[in-house]
Order: structure tokens, then sequence, then C-alpha cells
């Protein structure tokens, strides 16, 4: 009897046969040809043709038959729903049957038929499973709702299902128990503040009774239940971890890193100075350390996890450098993680054996990882002071083998030690020039260039080396032209006299005859300096650079956190916030570490302790970790809107994430302002700075103002009525439209959410694709209420310009994503560059007619604007109202002429001439903008403007 | 959860699909395909992450498995689930391959609807799934209600690897304790890192459902004993001596966890049949049954001599079995002449190694080999990696020096007495990875 000859068949008409087949009398012969189907449908051919004939086959009272039919049912349903009401009386007749396995198998299958006509029918039979006698029935079921509400939350709730499954948490069954915890743990997800697990210390009472009773998988499901839970105090902390720690003993790994997880997470309210507090560090490491020892695949798992706890805790494993030593025939993904954590666990105390192990690995064969092993010496010497010498001279040795890729590597990392010991090992220069020839790679080339920049005194041909690379110097990487570019003006500057040739050719070949912006106005930079003020320009490029520090590539602290309480999933594997790779609303709580609380303060009632008492914890200077991943549309990690409690916290968030973000902007500016113009644009910035730090504390004010006032205009300035962005139709029945507003120095989105289906719609969030000007939210979108059918919902959306930036086509393009309950949505719409305009954009009338005349010619639009009949003075005052500054005005021949600047919030000035001639209704505009792109914006504003 | 899961063979064309969730769709099938299985070697990672939905996957012999998922999972269930789902199918229908896994397609779609329920593991112990999946359907209509009850309280139950009314004519159990021990040596003898791991597998043939405990010489427990009971401070030290540290161990689900954090004691009612009672580790002390003495020279250009002596390191009266050395050779190596004393030596050229082996070795013994490798001249600028020389072998004791002190057995219900209890302990200490430099 072999099944394989299933797999086989794919003549013509073999659908008509099959179908003569499934209505025979024979029951063998039905079987066979059920058998079929299945095997056709696996391979991926389209059997839903047949679907009325495997239908009719599904009243049996052969199992195996029923469970062949219900497989095919699950597949092809949702493509047939009307037919796949055929089924239903079998499903409703199969949950009475007298038999446990029958009646579950019925509830089983009858969740994963995603068919709205026939989730009504499973309603009761549902509900009767659910308290069944069988506890493999209930266990079943308790999965079932999960199901359930996968398709149907509304309904779900409706029919009370919620509060049967938090009963079966009491079942006196510990699988029933364990399943339930999952299914609600699941349902909670997409309802964060549901408070539906409802932990408590009695029902974690009774969760940790199950955990001694359970299946292995079922402790798994409690122990990822009881990671979310925030005890009250350190006294009960403390007893959880002690019910817990037994479980690290088990032969499953993954319920010994869920006892991990929930260990570590609970240590943190632990004081440091209790004795349990040293054994529970003591008892963690072996079975981490045994984890080692499992298949390979759960090794990486293990030591991806690993390396977070070490970050975290390195006290934990810190003598057990030796057990993630390199195994010849350890898989090359285990290899590289071992290697990672070996060298954070690198100390004074072991790294002669690290150091003689790295030696071993970067003459192995795998070059990715030779490579590693590589730059791990270099990252010893940076980390452990005392074995700086030992690794250089390692790394010599490495760079004898004349191995290409090692040599190149080993030049890199020498390249930082240099950085971290200056003048101390100098000395190995001449043996790096000897391999001068065999670099091809980008990075090698630019750190052999920098070495050679910065010792240019004591390397005698310095100048010959450097003008060797200078010959191709069009076709190296930008990353090579720079440093080449740095590295022979701070030889210039070193050896004045014989290099002036080699300044001059290198300047103008950055300056005049490369298309990369950056390299030139690196090039102008050195230039001016040089030509101005060589004394300055020594000060600058010769500057003392600050020390790099050890640890280099250690996990932001908030995101870290997050990563320690999703110990043992997908986000620890990837190193990145579940938020980055899941969709929709599941897993977007951002979760922290408990605080500490002693027993005697705790004054919370427990459930507050749960929801608020999240984001209380959370140290209130730290940069989220938003978007910085992915930072695509697709990336919504923004936490849905708390549709209750206070609102305060989540915008008081985003304030601190402004203060950082606008500091970094105005460090960025200055990193960039070499030439005047952008010098005065640094000046500004920190006056830009509150603004945009005030709009989030504000915002909650405005919002009231919004929903009371519609489209009101405080200061005057021109709105653009509402246009439809997202129609209905392409959102699932979400109709937005809306426009863009400044309002007392705040950018506003103002949006009119309209819900155009039948159902309610909830959970709504936005986010920015990156875009020009860096426009981004700057607080949850606050929909107060969930949106019923045909309800219309106007809000103000505050937005900051400290967003990820990236330039669009056309520059005012703005992608939006809009998420809630049904699905995410995409569109884009332009903003007016009007609201870009900040409020201290008045430039100072010398400097006007400096950076005028600054800025060439050719960088001047020319516009007409057309059937205008305002007067000078009132063009300029209606201008004014939106930021746009008149600075100077000139009568000559009838014709005023009007000089007006215009600052946007990314401190690019831009500068206008505006000719009005008296009766006559064209008027002459030219735009002069160091940013050329903008001007034909700035036209269109002035029309907009000026006509309205 | 896991939303999918999917068993392709080696070029990729689906045996298995089975989808839990609805946000995975019929592309998953095919990214997995074309972005893991045909990109050979490329994929570098058994998590991959592809158009925002992760794949997880094992390979067994040249067949597939996956499991796909859209959300944060835990990444070690899903594994120690697929390593499960491998455990389950093996006892089922023994080997992994393409051809029994289609001849039994049927039966793993049955198997994957009962343990994975959208995407939660459920019970996937073979010996309680066996009692109702039998891949003869109409049998399983014919069972007594009481049966039927039986099975779902076995499948939800406390001790759900266990049924109740095992009968036996002769009660009979077997441990064994396998140990390997590896072992990474420099050139120049020293202990680079070591260590053993062991399980103790067992086989019990008992009727009922017997309560076991468990006893080996654990330094913990012998130290505990040493102080609180009454023998002399001598007795205390002797026992001491053969005592072993552990540094950690993990149990079967079948052993009371808690039981064994407070008191240190390891009792259970074991599954019938075979199973792994526990796995542990150590790293003291560890008797490594050979010492491998390498000595590499390189003859000029283009030759070697390979010089290796092993010596055996235990009790002269015990033999060890299927000694074999793997004395690996440059990819440029033209011919190579052996010479050994002992067992037979052969160049390899397919494997770039030279295997020496030898059936049977006493304690206390030393055996030498030596080797001309000739080579052929390359203009190759790396030098040879010099992997290292590895040793497989098989000796009669455990390495770590843990000993079996006693397995009693209590049947309260059953008349019959650990006493009348046939129990045979057998100890294999096999080398694990046993690799010295050179």
């Amino acid at each position: 009897m072999t099944d394989s000859k299933y797999f086989t068949t794919t003549k013509k008409g073999e659908i008509f046969e099959l179908k003569a087949e499934l209505n025979s009398d024979k029951k063998e012969k039905k079987k066979e040809a059920v058998k079929k189907v299945i095997a056709s449908m696996t391979v991926g051919k389209d059997v839903s043709a047949l679907f009325p004939d495997v239908v009719n086959c599904m009243q049996t009272d052969n199992l195996e038959l029923k469970k062949l039919v219900y497989l095919y049912l699950m597949n092809y349903a949702k493509s047939q729903p009307d037919m796949a009401i055929m089924a239903v009386n079998t499903f409703v007749k199969d949950c009475e049957d007298p038999n446990p396995l029958i009646r579950a198998l019925a509830v089983r299958t009858m969740g994963c038929i995603r068919v709205d006509k026939i989730t009504e029918y499973l309603c009761e039979p549902l509900r009767k499973c659910l308290k069944d006698e069988d506890p493999y029935v209930r266990k079943t079921a308790a999965v079932c709702v999960a199901k359930l509400h996968d398709i149907n939350a509304q309904l779900v709730e409706d029919q009370g299902f919620l509060d049967t499954l938090k009963d079966l948490i009491s079942d006196s069954n510990p699988m029933v128990v364990a399943n339930a915890v999952a299914a609600l743990s699941e349902i909670a997800e997409s309802h964060p503040n549901s408070n539906l697990l409802d932990l408590n210390p009695q029902s974690i009472n009774k969760l940790l009774t199950a955990l001694n009773e359970c299946t292995e998988w079922g402790q798994i499901f409690i122990l990822d239940c009881l990671a979310n839970y925030t005890p009250r105090d350190d006294r009960e902390s403390q007893s959880i971890c002690e019910r817990v720690t037994p479980r690290l003993s088990h032969a499953n790994s993954a319920v010994v890193l869920s006892a991990v997880k929930v260990l570590m997470k609970f240590m943190e309210m632990l004081p440091k100075d209790l004795d349990y507090y040293g054994t529970l560090l003591k008892k963690l490491a072996p079975p981490l350390v045994t984890l080692l020892s499992a298949e390979p695949e759960l090794q990486y798992v293990a030591l991806r996890n690993i390396n977070l706890i070490v970050q975290k805790r390195p006290e934990i494993l810190k003598h057990e450098m030796k057990v993630f030593f390199v195994k010849y025939n350890d898989p090359i993904y285990v290899k590289l993680e071992k290697l990672d954590i070996m060298i954070r666990l690198a100390s004074q105390a072991n790294i002669a054996q690290v150091l003689a192990e790295l030696k071993e690995y970067a003459t192995e064969v795998d070059v990715d990882f030779v490579r590693k092993a590589v730059r791990a010496i270099g990252r010893c010497a940076i980390k452990v002071e005392q074995s700086a010498e030992r690794c250089v001279s390692t790394l010599l040795d490495l760079i004898q083998t004349k191995v290409n890729y090692v040599v190149q590597e080993a030049i890199v990392v020498i390249k930082d030690i240099f950085r971290k010991y200056p003048n101390k090992y100098e000395s190995v220069i001449a043996t790096l020039c000897e391999n001068l020839d065999s670099l091809d790679e980008p990075e090698a080339r630019a750190a052999m260039i920098w070495i050679v920049g910065e010792y240019a005194e004591r390397i005698d041909n310095a100048d010959e080396l450097l003008e060797s690379f200078l010959e191709g110097f069009h076709d190296e990487s930008t990353q090579v032209q720079l440093q080449l570019l740095t590295a022979i003006v701070k030889l210039f500057l070193k050896k004045p006299t014989e290099t002036q040739e080699l300044v001059q050719q290198v300047l103008s070949l950055a300056t005049q005859d490369s298309d990369n912006p950056d390299l030139r106005d690196r090039g102008y930079i050195y230039w001016r300096l040089l030509s101005t003020d060589p004394v300055a320009a020594k000060e600058v490029v010769l500057a003392e650079k600050p020390l790099i520090s050890e640890e280099t590539d250690l996990i932001e602290p908030t995101l870290l956190e997050e990563l320690i309480c999703c110990i043992g999933t997908l986000a620890s594997v990837y190193h990145k916030p579940p938020s980055a790779f899941v969709e929709g609303s599941r897993g977007v709580q951002h979760r922290r570490l408990p605080a500490r609380t002693g027993s005697g303060e705790s004054s919370e009632s427990p459930d507050v302790g749960q929801s608020a008492g999240v984001v209380a914890d959370a140290p209130p200077a730290v940069i989220p970790t938003q978007g910085d991943l992915l930072g695509d549309l697709l990336n919504l990690d923004l936490a849905p809107p708390t549709s209750s409690g206070p609102t305060v916290p989540p915008s008081m968030q985003m304030g601190a994430m402004d203060l950082l973000g606008g500091g970094l902007d105005s460090l960025l500016a200055g990193d960039i302002a070499g030439s005047p113009a952008m010098a005065t644009g640094l000046a500004s910035a920190p006056v830009g700075l509150p603004a945009s730090l005030s709009a989030p504390v504000s915002s909650g004010l405005d919002d009231l103002f919004d929903l009371g006032g519609g489209v009101s205009m405080p200061t005057g300035a021109y709105v653009v009525p509402k246009t439809i962005w997202l129609p209905a139709m392409k959102a699932k029945g979400l109709e937005i439209s809306g426009t863009f507003a400044r309002r007392g120095g705040v950018l506003h989105m103002e949006l009119s959410l309209t819900n155009k289906a039948m159902s309610v719609m909830s959970d709504f969030a936005v986010q920015f694709n990156r875009n020009s000007f860096g426009l981004a939210p700057a607080g949850p979108l606050q929909v107060v209420a969930p949106l019923n059918p045909n309800q219309t919902t106007e809000l103000g959306l505050p937005l900051s310009t400290v967003g990820p930036v990236m330039k669009m086509e056309p520059l005012n393009n703005l992608q939006v994503a809009v998420k809630n309950n049904i699905d995410v949505f995409y569109f884009s719409c332009q903003y007016p560059i009007s609201i870009l305009f900040v409020e201290d954009g008045k430039m100072e009338r010398q400097v006007f007619l400096a950076t005028w005349k600054d800025i060439p010619n050719d960088s001047e639009a020319q516009y007409t604007i057309k059937d205008c009949h305002l007067n000078s003075d009132a063009a300029s005052a209606r201008l004014q109202s939106s930021n746009i500054f008149t600075i100077a005005k000139r009568t000559v021949e009838g014709q005023d002429m009007l000089y007006q600047s215009i600052k946007l919030t990314n401190g690019i000035w831009v500068l206008v001439e505006l000719r009005v001639q008296t009766g006559n209704p064209t008027y002459m505009l030219s735009v002069k903008c160091r940013a050329a792109e903008v001007s034909q914006l700035v036209h269109q504003c002035y029309e907009m403007v000026l006509k309205n | 959860m896991i939303g999918g899961l999917f068993i392709y063979n080696h070029k990729g064309e689906v045996l298995i699909s089975r989808v839990y969730r609805d946000d995975i769709g019929r592309n998953a099938v095919d990214a997995f395909r074309v972005n893991v299985i045909h990109a050979r070697q490329q994929v570098r990672s058994p998590v991959n992450n592809i158009a925002r939905t992760s794949f997880f996957h094992v390979k067994r012999s040249n067949i597939w498995l996956a499991a796909v998922t859209k959300q944060n999972v835990n990444a070690a269930m899903v594994f120690e689930f697929l390593y499960k789902m491998c455990d389950v199918m093996t006892a089922y229908f023994g080997k992994i391959s393409e051809e029994n896994i289609k001849n039994n397609f049927v039966l793993i779609y049955e198997l994957l609807d009962e343990i994975l329920d959208f995407g939660y593991p459920q019970n996937s112990e073979t010996g309680a799934l066996k009692t109702f999946i039998t891949q003869q359907g109409i049998k399983s209509q014919h069972h007594t209600k009481e049966e039927q009850s039986q099975i779902t309280s076995q499948v939800t139950g406390q001790i759900g690897w266990r049924r109740e009314g095992i009968k036996y004519r002769r009660n009979e159990l077997f441990l064994d304790v396998l140990e390997s021990v590896n072992l990474l040596m420099s050139p120049q003898g020293q202990v680079l890192s070591a260590h053993v791991s062991g399980r103790v597998v067992m086989k019990s043939y008992l009727s009922g459902m017997p309560e076991c405990k468990f006893g080996m010489n654990d330094k913990i427990v012998i130290d505990k004993q040493g102080k609180g009971g009454t023998t002399t401070d001598e007795a205390g030290k002797s026992s001491g001596k053969q005592a072993i540290a552990i540094d950690d161990c993990t149990f079967h689900q079948c052993v009371r966890l808690s039981k064994f954090d407070t008191e240190r004691s390891i009792s259970f009612i074991p599954p019938d049949g075979e199973y792994e009672l526990m796995r542990y580790r150590t790293t003291k002390d560890i008797i490594l049954p050979f010492r491998v003495i390498p000595l590499v020279r390189e003859v000029g250009r283009t030759k070697l001599e390979v010089k290796v002596v092993i010596k055996s390191n235990f009790k002269p009266s015990l033999l060890a079995q299927k000694i074999e050395v793997r004395i690996p050779t440059p990819l440029n190596t033209s011919g190579v002449q052996v010479i050994c004393m002992k067992g037979k030596a052969k160049y390899k050229a397919s494997e770039n190694a030279i295997v020496w082996k030898i059936k049977r070795m006493a304690g206390m013994k030393e055996s030498q080999i030596s080797a001309e490798i000739e080579l052929l001249p390359t203009n190759d600028k790396k030098k040879w990696a010099r992997p290292p020389i590895s040793m497989n072998f098989e000796v009669p004791f455990a390495p770590s020096g843990l000993k079996v002190r006693y397995l009693k057995v209590f049947e309260p219900k059953l008349n019959y007495s650990d006493h009348d209890v046939i129990k045979w302990v057998r100890y294999i200490g096999r080398s694990g990875i046993y690799e010295t430099r050179c």
C-alpha cells in the first residue's frame, strides 16, 4: 500500500475522472479519490472544482476519510462560501457525537473555516464544547475561541466567549488551562488595554500550579504569559522566581528560555543585596550553557539570546568563556554568533586564551568567519588595553600571510587601534605600507589613506603614496575620495612646501570635476579654510580627535530592555523590536522591564501597575526605537491610541523624542554648515527648537480646539480646503480627507475620517514615510471613540519636522500610512510648502544683501503671477501672515520692489524679489535659494496666498 | 504562532503543506523554495525573514521542514516543535525520506492536525498519539466509551506520557548511561576545552503506574548525606571521591522538577518503553580516554611528514572499540605513504584525510602511525589551514565518572516490589567532537 503514487498523476481529464471516483458507491474507491485530491492540493494544483463532490463524502463513519474531507474544506471553503454551508449540518451533528475525539475534531475544524455564514452556526456548538465534560474537547474549544476571534472579534465579545475562556483558567485540567492562557494571550495582544488576562496574585498562583503539571508546550504558553505580569513588589517577584526556577532543568529548550525570560525580567525588581539575587544569578548560567549542546538551530536561537543577556547582565556568564569557543564542525551561523559573544566576554582575565583562539580562527576557510575573527582581534585590542600590544602583533602576523581579505580586514582594525591608542603603535606603519597594492576594498583603502594622512610627518614618501591613489581618483568610491581629500590636506598642513601641487590637484578634482555634493562641499570648505586662514585650517583639520569607545555595537538600552522581555521569541533572534517585523496591531506594545519596588512602598493597585505602570516606569529621556530599523511605511510601530485612561504619557514621550531629535538636527546642521548662508541657518536653529518642543505639549489643548472649531485660523494664514486623500473605495470604507495648516508655530495635519463601511472602526494610528522635510506625527492619532458607520470625525494631528529625511519627488510629497482595526492603508498627499515657513524668517538687511549676491545667478528662478489685484502693501501684509517677511521695499519708476525672506523649518533660506507695478495685475517674482528645487514650490505658494 | 508548516524534497517540491493561519498564503510556499532551498549555500541562518514572513527550517537528510509565521513567535518553541515533529514521524514510519513521506502523507496530515492546533503545539508524545492515530480509521470508531475517555484523559492529563493498565509478566528495566566526551586540545597537549554531555536512556517494561526514584553519585547529594547522615567523616570522604560535580542537567517531562529543585531527588512515573530520562553535562575531572600526540613537519614545499601517536588512558582490563583517527591532508596532496603498527590506515582522497582504524585497544597502551604526504606545487598564496585531527571511539565506562547508585521502583497498587524488578545498567562512552589541533 504505497500512497506515493498519488503524487505522480498529471494526465488530462484528471479532474473529470476524480469526480466520477468521488461519486462512486464503493467506500474504498471514494477514499482513494479523496487521497488523490489532497495530494494534488498539496503540490499546488487547483482542485476547487471538486468541492461539492468532496463535501458529499463528509457524511461518513470513517474517521480517516472524514479528516481528509475536513482538510480539503479548510483549504477551499473560503473560495466557495455558498457551498461550504453544505457542511454545516455535519459539523453541528458531529459536535454532539458521543465520541469526544469526533466532537473535538468538529469544533477544531469548524474554527478553521473562515466563512462568515459558517461562523454564525459555530457559536452554539462552541459554547457547548467550552463546557464539555471531556477535557480534550474543552482544550480544543479554548483554542477555537482564538480562531473565531481572528475571524470576527466582535462576535466573540458579543457572545460572551471571553468570559467563558477566562473561567477555563481555573479548570481542573492543566492542558485546558494552558490552551486557555494561550488563546487569551493572543486575544489580549489585539486589545492592549483590555486587561483581558486580568493577572493578579490569585490567577498567577493558578498558573504556577498548572505549570508543574501540563505538557512542555503548555509550560511555554504559561511562562510566556507570566512574563507579561508585573509583580507588585519584590517579595511577590521572588516567590514567583522561586517557583519558576525548577523549569530551568527542563529538557525542552524553549521551556528553559521562557523561564529565563521570566527570571531576567522579575530579577529587575529584586534588591541587589538580597542573597536570593546572587543565588538566582548563579542558577542562570548552567542552563544557558546547556543550551549550547542542543541541535544547531536551537543553539543559534540560544546564542542570539545569550548575546542579549550578556549585554544586560555580563556577570552571569563571565566565567564561561570556554564554552563559546568555536568548534571546527559548527555550522557557520553558530560560529559567527559564538564569535560575537566571545568578544563581549573578553576581559583581562581571559584575553590570552581568547586571542589564541581568534588567531586560530583567522586561518579557517570561510571568508566571512575569518574576516569577523580578524575584526574581533581589533576589538579585543580596543576593549582590553593590556592586550593591545599582543593584538597588534597578532594582526601583523596575519598580514604576513598575504591572504588578501585578511590583510584588508587587519588594516581596517589597525586604523581603529591607532585611534584608540595614539602614538603607540606607529612603528607598524612600514609593514602596512608594503601591502598598499593589494588593497582593493574601499573600506581598507580608506583606512590605509587615513593612516597615511594622519601620520604623514613620519612617512617619508607619504606624498608619493597619496599621489598614487590620486591617479584613479574618479574611479574610487566616495568613502575613499573623501578620505583621500582629507589626507592630502592633512599632509599639506604638515609639509606645506613639497605638497602644494598635490593639494591643488586634489582640491580641483574634488570641487570642479566631481558630481558628488558631499565631496564638493568638503573640498570647498578646505579650499576656503586654506586660502583665508591657514592657522585656523590647521586647528580644524588637525584637531585632536575624540577617543573611540570600547563597545561600539551595543544595543541601545531601551531596545535591549524590550528585547529582554522578548527572550526566546523571534524578536530576540532578529534583535529587532516585534513592531519591526510584525504587521498590524499585534505585538506593537513596547515592553519594558519593571522597576524595583519595595514591598513596603507599593501603593498602586495591581491593575494600574499593569497598564499605566509600564509607561510610567520608563525613564523620561529615552530615545524611542521608532522607525529606525526599517523606517519604511510598513513599519507601523506607533502604539495604537489609548482610547481610555490618561493620554498624556505618550505625548510626553514624544516630547522627549523631539527634544533629542531637535538636538541632533542642530548638531547635523552644524556639521554641514560650511558655507556662510548655512551658518546663519545654524545660528537660528536653536530658536526653532522650542517651537517643535512646545508642539506635543500643547497638542492636547489644540485638539480640543480643533474638535470644536473645525477649520479655525488663529493667525490668519491661508489654509487650503480639505481634499479627499484616500477614497473609501480604496480603504475598505475609510475615507480620509485633509489639509495642512500652521497655527501658533505648530504644523498641523487636519484630517476628516469618515467611516463608510458597515462595521465600527477603531485602533487608529498613523505614520509617515521619510520625506523631504522630515515631517513626522508629533503625537498619536487621537481618535477619541471608535468610529461608527457613517460617522465622521475631525481631528488635528500636530506634526514635527524632526523625522527621518529622504528627498521625495515632487519635493512636497508625503506618503502616509493609516492603520485601523481592519487593515493598513497608504496614500500620498502634497503639502503646501508655506506650512514650513517659520516665524523667525525675517533676515537682516545686510545679510540679505550679501546672501543675494552670494547665490549664483543661475539658481535664480523667475515667475509671473497673473491676475492679482492687490497693491504692494496689501500683498506684503497678506504674505506676512504666512511667514513671508518683507525686509525692504524700493520704488523704481512706479514699480514697487519687495524684498522678502523666508526660512524653512530645516534652516534653508529663500530670498525673493517681488515686483508689483501699480495697475498691472501681473506680478514678477524672482526666487533665489541654494536649494533650487524649492523655488517652484515657493512660487505656487505665492500664487495661493495672493489669490485667496 | 506557527502560521503554516511545509515539507519539501531536495528539489524544493512540496510534499506536505498545512496552513494554520490566514496570514500565510500559498506564495509563502514558493518564497521559501526560491529564497532558501534554491539559494543553496547562500542562506546562512536557520531563521529567515523573507517579505515580512519568517521561515524556520531544519533539514533531515535531504528533506526540508519549514515552519512559517508572520508573528513574533517563540522561536525556541518552533524549533523544538520541528524536532519533535521529526521524532513523531520517525516513530511512526521510520526514516524521514521523500519516499516515506509520500507513502504516509495522509498520516502526516492527520498528525499535523492533532499536534498543532491554530499553530499552538499540543500533546506530541508518541505513546499517547499512537493510541488514537492509527491509520485504521474504522477501528477507532469501535473504541468503547471507557477507552475513549481513557485516550482523552491521557492526551490531556497530567501523565500524558503513560497510559493506565499496562501489564507485564516480567517487570524489567534497562538503564543506559550514554556519554559523549568532547575535547579540544592544543598541539602541545594542553586541554583547551573538554566536557562530557551524557544521557541516561531508560527502557522500562513495568506494570501499572510505577513510581521511580533514580540516584547517582551526584556530588551535591553525597555531600549532603555525608553532612546530615550518621556516616563518619572517613566514609564521607571516600564516597566524596567517587562523587562527580554535575554542571547542569535537564530532565524528561515525567520528572518532577520542583522536587529536584528542592531536594535534588529524581522521582518520576516513567513512560512505557524507551525514552531519555535525563541529560547532563560535566566539565570537571573528566577521564580523557585517549590522548593524541601529533607531529607535522613540512619538508620543503612539496612534502609533509606526519607522525601521530595515540595513547589509551584507562584501566588495562577494559577494551576500547571502533577507534578511528582522521588526519586531514592538504587539498593539493598527490600521494601518501602510511606505516602503522596497529590497525589499518588508508588515504581517502575524496575526504582529504588519512583514516586510521583500529578495531580494539586495551587501556594504557600506545600506538603510532607515520605518513609521508607528497604535495603538488601550487601558487595558492593561502597557507593550508591545518584542520584538527579528530578521533572516534567507544569505551565501556562513563568518562565523566558517573555511577548509577540505585533506581527504585514502587507500585503500591499492584503486588510487585522493587526486588522483583530485573534491572540492567550499562555504561557507554563515545567520542563527541574529540579534536587535537596540529
